[in-house]
């Protein structure tokens, strides 16, 4: 009887802590989501003359703050889930950073009854983001496993209204387009036609450019209502190319 | 028994030269190799590694070489089978080292990696440097023999190696040269071969490699690179694969996710690519094999790409294109009517697999009847060629992930240079066009410095009006540069209007261009591209060039680095903005060579300097010469050969046409006759010594100086010879600078054991430290300064390190043989 006392003591001694170091990081958290949050806005105000950008919205910065990132990322990299940088999820991508996520989103200036279209789920983050914003989000991965890994995310975070396919994203989502917006994570040698054929007149179109942990620059395709296409080329560092003259 | 006492034998020497062979040859296959895993910049690690290797184990053996002694044949033997347990093991663990370089810059963890890789890929340099080095001590007095197995096996290790990646995968030559080590065991077992140990040294030697081959052994290329990333895609399958010393060709069927190959096709393109096969070189640099079937229809998406531009204004073109590739270019001649394509391909295997393996896939074009291919370096090409062409296309030379990252900026493009330039003006007809296309990089660097590259070869061309010669376009992501040989006409500039409007691209430049044209489709917050034209076609020239933050000064042959854009002066900027794309700013090729440095630098101080430095007061204690006067002469050596065997490696590249070839001819004719000098200064009598040190220096810097005279003439005059007979050439230009450049090191060596007796003063020992150390941080830094100052400027700071070494000589004449410890003929 004594040894069973102490073997039920000693569980509930080392469950205690164990509950509350749990309880302790779902608080940080959401601590380091703020923070994030806090990181960003600041950035997005330092960028301004650049992206035009000037803060963070009250729909991007509430989605941000709702979705989990720490979710997204692979366990060993949860306590970086909340860094402002991009970090690897494998099979050769990336979880975008925080900062060019939320000026993605803030681009694609969107409504709460859009229909979104995003080629290239990777983790599933930005779909996540988007879904607390849009009513409908559609997202296409063209490697098997990511695809799927994200689809089980959404199912268990309760994203219902992300809906995935593993295919082909070069000819977008036919049977639900035109889209309000359409986010291109993937950027091929060209960008789609087919995809500014499913954007919707006043659509806007992102597509962030460079290495897998460097975005360079970030292409945003608007379709007016005549459905003539303008892109715009956003580089998202505050940069002087030339040396001023007192610098020299 | 004590060192230097015995003859070797036959077998012995034998031995001495698979090791030797072994360890240059797994140095060049190294660089082959981490082309395929990582990129290209990293053959000046593997540089590095051998040299460290070597470094240190001159310092164990000196350190521990009274004890080694009376183990001679175990430890000799026991080295060679570490080298080859190592060479092979070290490297499969290398891999599973996560190094990424794309990730550097935002986890420090990345450094430890690449130190881990470092030091892991030194230890079958340092086994087999300790064998060479114990052989050396053993045998002192018929050193010569010893050397000249050494030399041999060096030599012949390097060319084989080179000769052998045109028919073995690297992998199998990875465990041809991991068998080597067991090999050269069993050759010294005595009796015979036939003695138990003998026969498992040669069954392991056999084993390895049926081992590496039987296995599941892979290279394992970053995930990050454009063909890992295609792989993991659906329905993705290695369809064919070419290995070669130059490349690895694969060639990758994707069905279900077809690839669509259309570098800046336009928004508003009516048609789209049909099927195409992927076609990746190492891993990376994605073109396509377009499947044609004879029907233009097809292929109308090729007039739809910026392009397409020249063809607007040409009819019935004979077409240049410099870069045949999968043969996109090919097919846009074909489609646009040209009269006669000229295609140079420098991969003889991309050419095989265009003209069988996929010759029905791709339309037979590289045999069509208007089509004449040529396998040669496209440099070399237009330096020989006597004719003229309408029209000249030089095609994307890099991936745009590659591009975007900076990763090239370590890659010689002797392409873009302006001598490049000069002589493609000349091999335009009258109104004939050279088009040149370029990734978009923001903020821009690599357009400008193209165009001011051009703009220098015009002026230097006797070109007085280049603002009416020219024509820039842009789509978001491809610039394309028009040079004219002649001015556009009204005509020519409504027709490149009517093309860029009906495709959305952008006009940065024409003659008579307003603001108000520019940055209409693309829109950036300033009209950029436009501005650097007005400036650099304009008075504000060299303001706008010194200027810029990025390096965007024309390209020449002596710094033919188009891809550095770094300045130092963009530090604050990269700082200031680490979380808002800062690092978009920064040349990663770049820094992977500054990290190099770095750890070089480190690693070269901790194992080679540190541990003599220990035991630096018992060795100096009664030294007559100074520390100091010692440390600086053999580091002004070491620095001056690593400097230049670097730079010559550099500029016979251009000569060569490859960096790998480059590499192996000059490690192996540096290594050969530097040795002979070595060996023939030792020879010599001691009251000659310090003459003949200076001699020699006179007679390095005298040739040095000549070569950087004459060199381009006798590069111009020979290009075109097969590759043989310029391998040759280089051969016998090397010769006589290494053989002098081989007697400084022995001959200083000497005099310091004359000076002070080997068991009064051990100054030797520190001169080999020191000497080591500037020969591992000298090989990374010859490359800094050379993509900063030019080749030129690294030979002539090599020269000025030989003439300062002049006036250090040790003071103490003297003289007492063959100089073992020279450091420049054992790597």
């Amino acid at each position: 009887m004594v040894v069973r006392i102490k073997i039920i003591w000693f569980f509930i001694c080392i469950s205690i802590p164990s509950l509350g170091i749990e309880q302790v990081l779902a608080e940080d958290f959401v601590r380091l989501r703020e923070e994030m949050v806090q990181e960003i806005g600041h950035d997005l105000r330092e960028t301004v003359a650049q992206t035009h950008v000037s803060d963070l919205s009250e729909q991007v910065k509430k989605a941000l703050l709702a979705v989990p990132r720490h979710e997204f990322v692979p366990e060993r990299l949860k306590d970086k889930a909340y860094e402002n940088r991009p970090l690897p999820i494998g099979y050769g991508q990336t979880i975008s950073q925080p900062f060019i996520v939320a000026l993605m989103t803030e681009l694609l200036k969107l409504k709460p009854n859009d229909k979104v279209l995003e080629i290239g789920t990777g983790s599933g983050y930005q779909a996540a983001v988007l879904a607390e914003i849009v009513d409908q989000v559609y997202t296409i991965e063209i490697i098997p496993e990511l695809g799927e890994h994200a689809a089980e995310r959404f199912e268990r975070l309760g994203y219902a209204n992300i809906k995935t396919r593993i295919g082909d994203g070069y000819y977008g989502w036919e049977e639900a387009a035109p889209f309000d917006a359409i986010i291109v994570t993937a950027a091929a040698s060209h960008i789609p036609p087919p995809l500014v054929q499913q954007l919707k007149p006043g659509g806007r179109m992102i597509i962030p450019v460079g290495s897998q942990f460097m975005t360079q620059f970030l292409v945003l395709v608007e379709k007016d209502q005549r459905g003539e296409i303008v892109a715009e080329q956003i580089v998202p560092v505050k940069f002087v190319p030339l040396t001023r003259a007192t610098e020299k | 028994m004590t060192f230097g006492q015995r003859k070797p034998g036959l077998k012995f020497l034998i031995a001495i030269g698979l090791v030797s062979g072994a360890s240059l040859g797994y140095e060049i296959l190294l660089m082959r190799i981490f082309s395929i895993i990582q990129w290209h910049h990293f053959a000046y690690l593997m540089i590095s590694l051998a040299l460290l290797g070597f470094g240190v184990s001159g310092t164990i053996i000196t350190l521990l070489g009274d004890r080694l002694s009376r183990h001679f044949y175990r430890a000799f033997q026991l080295n060679l089978v570490l080298f080859s347990i190592s060479s092979l093991g070290c490297f499969l663990i290398a891999q599973q080292v996560q190094f990424n370089p794309l990730e550097i810059l935002w986890d420090k963890g990345q450094w430890i990696n690449l130190a881990g890789i470092f030091l892991l890929l030194m230890l079958p340099f340092f086994f087999a440097a300790n064998g060479i080095c114990l052989a050396f001590m053993q045998y002192k007095r018929h050193i010569n023999s010893v050397y000249a197995a050494n030399l041999f096996g060096s030599g012949m290790g390097a060319l084989a190696v080179i000769l052998l990646l045109h028919w073995l995968f690297p992998l199998t030559l990875l465990g041809l040269i991991s068998g080597l080590g067991f090999l050269a065991v069993a050759l010294l077992q005595k009796p015979s071969i036939l003695t138990l140990k003998g026969m498992i040294g040669l069954i392991l030697a056999v084993l390895v490699p049926i081992f590496v081959i039987q296995s599941d052994l892979q290279l394992k290329p970053l995930e990050y690179k454009q063909l890992s990333q295609t792989m993991k895609q659906m329905g993705a399958r290695v369809i064919a694969e070419r290995s070669g010393p130059l490349a690895l060709i694969t060639v990758v069927e994707s069905p279900k996710i077809p690839f669509r190959y259309a570098p800046g096709l336009s928004l508003m393109s009516p048609a789209l690519p049909p099927d195409q096969l992927g076609l990746f070189f190492d891993g990376e640099g994605m073109t396509a094999i377009t499947r044609y079937d004879g029907k233009q229809d097809s292929i109308a998406y090729l007039h739809e790409m910026p392009s397409a531009l020249p063809y607007v204004l040409l009819d019935q073109p004979d077409v240049l294109i410099l870069g045949a590739g999968g043969g996109a270019s090919i097919l846009q001649a074909l489609w646009h009517g040209a009269r006669q394509i000229d295609a140079v391909e420098l991969n003889d295997d991309l050419v095989a697999l265009m003209t069988a393996d996929f010759a029905d896939y791709s339309g037979r074009i590289y045999t069509h009847e208007k089509v004449s291919v040529h396998v040669e370096e496209a440099r070399g090409f237009i330096e020989t060629t006597q004719n003229q062409f309408d029209l000249i296309q030089m095609e994307l030379m890099d991936s745009f992930n590659v591009s975007s990252a900076g990763l090239s900026a370590l890659s010689e493009t002797w392409l873009y240079t302006v001598e490049s330039f000069q002589t493609l003006l000349q091999r335009l007809k009258p109104e004939g066009i050279l088009a040149i296309g370029r990734w978009i990089r923001l903020p821009p660097r690599d357009g400008p410095r193209m165009l001011a590259t051009v703009i220098e070869a015009m002026h230097r061309s006797g070109i007085d009006d280049p603002a009416r010669r020219l024509v820039w376009i842009r789509s978001w992501n491809l610039g394309v540069l028009l040079i004219r040989n002649g001015a556009f006409s009204a005509a020519d500039i409504a027709s490149i209007k009517a093309f860029c409007i009906q495709r959305a691209f952008d006009l940065a430049w024409y003659p008579g261009i307003s603001e108000k044209e520019v940055n209409r489709y693309n829109h950036l917050a300033d009209p950029v591209f436009y501005q650097a034209a007005v400036a650099l076609l304009g008075e504000e020239r060299d303001r706008y060039i010194e200027t810029n933050k990025f390096n965007i000064t024309p390209v020449t042959d002596d710094k033919p680095w188009f891809f550095r854009f770094f300045r130092w002066r963009i530090l604050p900027d990269v700082m200031n903005n680490i979380q808002t794309g800062g690092y978009s700013l920064l040349d990663l090729g770049y820094l992977v060579l500054v990290a190099t440095l770095v750890l070089a630098s480190v690693f070269s101080f901790l194992l080679i300097l540190l541990p003599l430095v220990f035991k630096y007061r018992k060795w100096m204690q009664r030294c007559h010469e100074s520390p100091l006067r010692v440390a600086l002469y053999f580091s002004c050596l070491g620095f001056a050969f690593m400097f230049i065997e670097i730079a010559f490696m550099q500029r016979f590249s251009l000569y060569l046409s490859h960096p790998v070839l480059s590499a192996a001819t000059m490690l192996t004719s540096f290594l050969v006759f530097a040795g002979i000098g070595s060996q023939w200064v030792g020879r010599g009598h001691h009251p000659y010594a310090k003459k003949r040190i200076m001699i020699s220096v006179f007679v390095i810097v005298a040739i040095a100086t000549l070569y950087l005279l004459v060199l381009p003439v006798i590069f111009r005059t020979s290009m075109t010879f097969p590759d043989t007979l310029r391998v040759l050439i280089s051969i016998l230009l090397i010769a006589p600078l290494a053989v002098f450049m081989g007697m400084p090191f022995p001959a200083g060596i000497a005099r310091l054991e004359n000076e002070s007796g080997e068991k009064a003063c051990r100054m030797v020992p520190w001169a080999w430290g020191v000497n080591g150390c500037a020969s591992v941080i000298g090989a990374v830094l010859a490359t800094l300064l050379a993509t900063h100052f030019g080749i030129s400027a690294v030979i002539l700071i090599a020269m000025a390190f030989y003439l300062v070494a002049l006036v250090l000589i040790p003071t103490q004449a003297g003289f007492t043989g063959g100089g073992e410890n020279d450091r420049g003929r054992t790597v």
